[in-house]
Order: structure tokens, then C-alpha cells, then sequence
């Protein structure tokens, strides 16, 4: 039992991040639909970030919310500005041109992230600064309830409310919802796409920078080609959940890394990379607009 | 059946001059280079089917090329149909019955997978390639990480050396898959995938049965990124999972958008370049110190996508460039 509550909370924890990285690639797809495969290499651009100014700063080993609050904001603000040169430099280009030419251009900035990550930042792994005490709050037996766990979770929480007020309450949010719908009246009722996809990539940028601090602070380990696996799996959490929706990103990163805990927990710690796909092959083939997604008839 | 034989025929002639001159002319080096040449040329050729002439987006081909090597290295190893002194016949069944296992998985993976379109296909196909390596990676009787090592290769004899007997096997192959699919592209079975390309719809409406079309396609395709899979087991000699990674299929699917979709001499053509520039770019790297091959490969692969995002060729092949318009 107390194992199951350990598992639980490992497994929320994990799956918000999951959740986090997933918000980017839904949000993406919901307006441009296409799959930016570099989402994950801005993670990993935003772990580095973040390493990088805790030394600039002098502030590796001084856990506490300060550092985390200055650490998330630099992860934040260095992934908004890759994602919106990535948007301008490479994807905007392409807007009008087939679905296959954008999905083929994703993968080589994404490969092109990796590799100038190896070059610039060495390709041996990191070890990502302290960021917060690591406290136990709650013993009992088996089960521990650490700050690292708390931390993650809140700081997602926090992440997913900015976002909904940023969807639901704000002009700019309404002008996204609306080019996510039909861009092409959205324009015409004086909505600039152009800057509303620019604005939507500096947002879900930003949550994959939050996603990257949390990660550093959870497995203290970062690398250039960290982003592969978690990109992957995020991809498919925004999948399961239905692409372009964003609470079914948010279920769909929790179920994720949920299960991927319990498989590791409970079957073999082997197949977690599999289970990944295990999981988005079944769903597309059962249902293949997600759980939250909606379906969309094709029309000649 | 002799007319129609007289092209093949002709470039696979051609093919051995060209190996003749690599034989006494070039180091080891070069090569092997030019053995994995013959490898990515089927291999784009076979990508090309799906990605190109169907209209489909397969990011798993690595996955069937596993197949394809794991089934060719294990039967060199442990079985033979044909006596000693017909050994070199045993490779060409090898060969095929890799080829066919990849086939059947292909089988497995489309018939579901087709279903979908564009960038899900895609994705799924990339996790059935994953899936296929983690498997890979957990079957002792396989090696699991450590891989297969100490593979026979093709026997020379005859007065051929080595490298000449793996290049005519090769060869051999690269023939076989460019006029089996140049045929099969141009005859009615071609007009049906290069349908689904076009418009689905439209194509549905005609009566094509459309996922059949493409899974058949994708059969094909399977088959021979599995003889490809054999051919650099035999031509490496060492295999292991990870040699079949995403980035295997990444590079498949880059000589096909390089050369054109569609055109398969365009693949051919991509395929060499592809294979031969990271080796040039060696020397760029002594003089810089850093290694900026991969970095230079990206980077090119975003800039054909924004500057000529039909590839080379487009949809053309090579003979319709001398051909009176």
C-alpha cells in the first residue's frame, strides 16, 4: 500500500512534466497542425540555459524559491526566444508549402539542436544545480513524501493555471483560439496569424523551459540529447489526450507517466521505452482522435 | 523477356566497371564506403516507394532493416541450404528470406497503421521501428546490446576478391529492387499507388481500394529495406541494435526528399551524395578541429526544404532530362 502511494506520486510528478512538454506540442498542433519535432530540442536547450546561468549566477548551491524562481524564469525566457527564431527562421518560411516538407524541416532544426548542443555544450552529461532543499515532509514506512515531488507538482499546477487564464481570459488567448479554429476568418476579422503563431510558440516554448528545470531537478542529469525519449513521450501524451486539445495534454501527461511508473514498478523497467508507443499505437488505432480530441470528417 | 532483360542487363555492366576501377584504383576505405553506397541505395529506393510514389510518411524503415540483417546474420550462422562449394548461392536465399520476414512485419505494421494519415502515420511508424530495437535489445538468443559479431560475408573465389564479390552481390541486388520497382511504379499497380498520392479521395471514389494499395505498397517497400537490412550485415559483418536506431530511418528518408519524391533514379543519385559527404566533409573537419558533419547535414536538410522543396529531381527520373520534350 505504501508502495502504491509512493508510485502514485512519482508517477504524478512525472507525468507533469510529461504534461508540461506536452502543452507545446498540443498548442502547436492545434494552430499549425504539424508536429514540431524541436519542441524537445528547446527543452533541452532550456535545462542548459538554466545550468548555465545557476553557474553565471553563483547560485548552484543555494537552494531555496529564489533560485528556483530565477532559474525558471531564465529556462522560460532563453526556450521562448529559440522557439520564436526556430518559428521565424524555418517554419514560417514554409506556411503554405505540404504537410510532408514542414513534418521533414522539424526533424532536421531538431537534429540540428542536437548536434549544436554536442558541439557547444560537450556531449557529457551535466549535473544539474541544486534547486530546491531536499526535504522529507512525510515519513511513513516505505512512503516519503519529498520537496522535489511538491515542488514539481505546484510549479505545474501554477504553470497550467497561467496557462488556462492565458487561453480563457485574455484577448491574445482569444485571438489563438480563434486561429486555432479557422485562421482564415481570424484574419479577416483583423487577427494577424503570423503573430498569433509566433505568440503561441513563445508560450509552449516557455512551458517546455518550465518542464526542463523541473526535469534538471528531479533526475540531475542533463545532456544534449536528453530531449529525444521525453519529446517522444510527451508527443504521445499530447496523442493519447487528443492532439490540439489542451486539458486532454494535461490527462494525457498524467496517464503517461503514471503508467510508465507502474510498468517500471511492477513489470520490467526494459519495456518503459516501449510502453510509450505501445500505449499510442493502441489509442490510434482505437480511437484515434485521443480521449478529449475531436473528430474531424474529411471533406473533398 | 530477352528485350526486356537487356537494360538491367547493360547497368549491371556498368555497375562492375564501375567496381572494376574502385577495385584497383581506390583504397579499402573508399570502398567500403562504396558498399554502403549500394546498402542506402536500395534502402532510399525501397523508402521512396512508400514515401514518394505512395504519398505515405514512413519514419521506421530502420525497424525492417533490422529484420532484414538480424535474419540474414543468424541463418549465415547457423544454417545452409545449399553444400559447400555453392555456399555463394546460400547468401542469395538468405537475402531473400530476410527480405521476406521484414516483408511480413510489414505486413503486421501496415495493415493497422495505413489507416492513418501524414504526421500520425509517421509517428507510429517510428514507434514500430522503436519498438522493433527494444525487442531487439531484450532477445539473448540475438546477443540483445552486444549484437552479432564474426558474420560470414559473401565468399570470394573465382579469382574475385572480397570486395568484389560483396560489390557484384550488391550489385546484384541494387539492380534487382530498381527495375522491380521501376516496373511496378510504371505498370497498374503503380497508377493505383501514385493515385492515393494524388487524392485519396478521388482514388477511393474510382474504386481503388485505397489501404490495400497502400499496405502493398508498404509490403514492398518492407521487402527490400530488409535485403538492404542483409546486405550491410554482410558487407559490415558486425550488427547490433543500435546501428538500426531512428536516425538510420532519418537518413533514408532524407536521400529520398533530397532526390525528388517519386523519382527513383533521383534516390539513387541523393543516395550517393548522401553517403559520400560526410566522408568529404572529413577533411573539412581536420581543418577546423570540430566535428561539423552532422551539424553542416541538418542544416542542409532545412535549407533543400525551404530553397527546393522538391528535391533535386522533383518528380522527374533521370531519362527524362535528355528526353525531346
Amino acid at each position: 500500500m505504501q508502495d502504491f502511494v509512493q508510485h502514485l506520486v512519482n508517477g504524478l510528478s512525472l507525468g507533469s512534466i510529461y504534461a508540461l512538454i506536452a502543452l507545446g506540442y498540443t498548442m502547436v498542433y492545434g494552430i499549425l497542425q504539424m508536429i514540431n519535432f524541436a519542441h524537445s530540442d528547446v527543452y533541452m536547450v532550456g535545462a542548459f540555459a538554466a545550468y548555465y546561468a545557476a553557474k553565471w549566477l553563483g547560485i548552484e548551491n543555494q537552494p531555496g524559491l529564489m533560485s528556483l524562481a530565477t532559474l525558471l524564469v531564465v529556462s522560460m525566457v532563453a526556450c521562448a526566444l529559440l522557439g520564436l527564431t526556430i518559428e521565424r527562421l524555418a517554419y514560417r518560411p514554409l506556411r503554405k508549402a505540404p504537410k510532408l516538407n514542414i513534418l521533414i524541416t522539424a526533424i532536421g532544426v531538431s537534429l540540428f539542436l542536437q548536434y549544436a548542443g554536442q558541439l557547444v555544450f560537450g556531449a557529457d552529461p551535466k549535473v544539474f544545480p541544486e534547486v530546491m532543499p531536499d526535504i522529507t515532509f512525510f515519513q511513513w514506512g516505505d512512503l516519503s513524501l519529498r520537496s522535489s515531488d511538491f515542488t514539481v507538482l505546484i510549479v505545474a499546477l501554477l504553470a497550467m493555471v497561467g496557462l488556462h487564464f492565458l487561453i480563457h481570459h485574455t484577448k491574445i488567448g482569444r485571438a489563438m483560439r480563434a486561429v486555432s479554429q479557422n485562421s482564415s476568418v481570424a484574419a479577416m476579422l483583423g487577427v494577424n496569424p503570423d503573430r498569433i503563431v509566433a505568440m503561441t510558440f513563445v508560450v509552449g516554448s516557455s512551458l517546455a523551459g518550465v518542464g526542463s528545470v523541473l526535469v534538471g531537478m528531479k533526475y540531475p542529469k542533463i545532456e544534449p540529447l536528453m530531449g529525444m525519449m521525453i519529446g517522444l513521450k510527451a508527443f504521445v501524451a499530447a496523442v493519447l489526450g487528443g492532439i490540439g486539445s489542451i486539458p486532454g495534454a494535461v490527462l494525457g501527461g498524467l496517464l503517461m507517466g503514471l503508467s510508465e511508473e507502474m510498468v517500471v514498478a511492477y513489470l520490467s523497467s526494459t519495456y518503459r521505452d516501449a510502453l510509450a508507443f505501445g500505449i499510442l499505437i493502441v489509442i490510434l488505432l482505437l480511437k484515434p482522435a485521443g480521449l478529449l480530441g475531436r473528430y474531424q470528417v474529411e471533406k473533398v | 523477356m530477352l528485350r526486356s532483360l537487356k537494360l538491367p542487363f547493360l547497368s549491371f555492366l556498368g555497375l562492375i566497371a564501375v567496381g572494376l576501377v574502385l577495385e584497383f584504383g581506390f583504397s579499402a576505405f573508399i570502398q567500403i564506403t562504396a558498399l554502403f553506397v549500394l546498402v542506402n541505395m536500395i534502402m532510399a529506393m525501397s523508402l521512396n516507394l512508400v514515401n514518394g510514389t505512395s504519398g505515405q510518411f514512413s519514419l521506421g524503415h530502420a525497424g525492417f532493416m533490422a529484420i532484414g540483417a538480424y535474419v540474414g546474420a543468424y541463418l549465415s550462422q547457423h544454417w545452409a541450404l545449399f553444400p559447400e562449394g555453392l555456399t555463394a548461392l546460400n547468401f542469395f536465399v538468405y537475402t531473400l528470406l530476410g527480405g521476406s520476414l521484414a516483408a511480413v512485419f510489414g505486413f503486421l505494421v501496415g495493415q493497422p497503421s495505413l489507416r492513418l494519415k501524414g504526421d500520425y502515420l509517421a509517428i507510429v511508424t517510428l514507434g514500430f521501428g522503436e519498438i522493433i530495437r527494444v525487442a531487439l535489445l531484450n532477445m539473448d538468443f540475438l546477443g540483445g546490446a552486444r549484437g552479432i559479431h564474426g558474420i560470414p560475408t559473401v565468399p570470394d573465389g573465382f579469382g574475385l576478391s572480397r570486395f568484389m564479390a560483396q560489390y557484384l552481390f550488391g550489385s546484384f541486388w541494387v539492380i534487382l529492387c530498381f527495375f522491380f520497382l521501376w516496373r511496378l511504379v510504371h505498370s497498374n499497380q503503380g497508377r493505383g499507388f501514385l493515385s492515393v498520392r494524388e487524392d485519396e479521395i478521388a482514388a477511393e471514389s474510382m474504386g481503388v481500394n485505397t489501404t490495400a494499395v497502400k499496405v502493398r505498397a508498404f509490403v514492398v517497400s518492407a521487402f527490400f529495406a530488409g535485403v538492404a537490412g542483409v546486405l550491410s550485415a554482410y558487407f559490415v559483418r558486425y550488427i547490433n541494435p543500435s546501428s538500426f536506431g531512428f536516425l538510420r530511418s532519418v537518413d533514408a528518408v532524407i536521400m529520398v526528399v533530397l532526390g525528388g519524391m517519386g523519382s527513383f533514379t533521383g534516390s539513387i543519385v541523393a543516395a550517393i551524395l548522401i553517403t559520400i559527404m560526410p566522408e568529404l566533409l572529413r577533411t573539412v573537419q581536420q581543418v577546423t578541429g570540430v566535428d561539423l558533419r552532422m551539424l553542416i547535414y541538418a542544416l542542409a536538410l532545412v535549407l533543400v526544404m525551404i530553397l527546393r522543396p522538391q528535391g533535386i529531381f522533383g518528380s522527374k527520373e533521370l531519362r527524362d532530362f535528355w528526353r525531346k520534350k
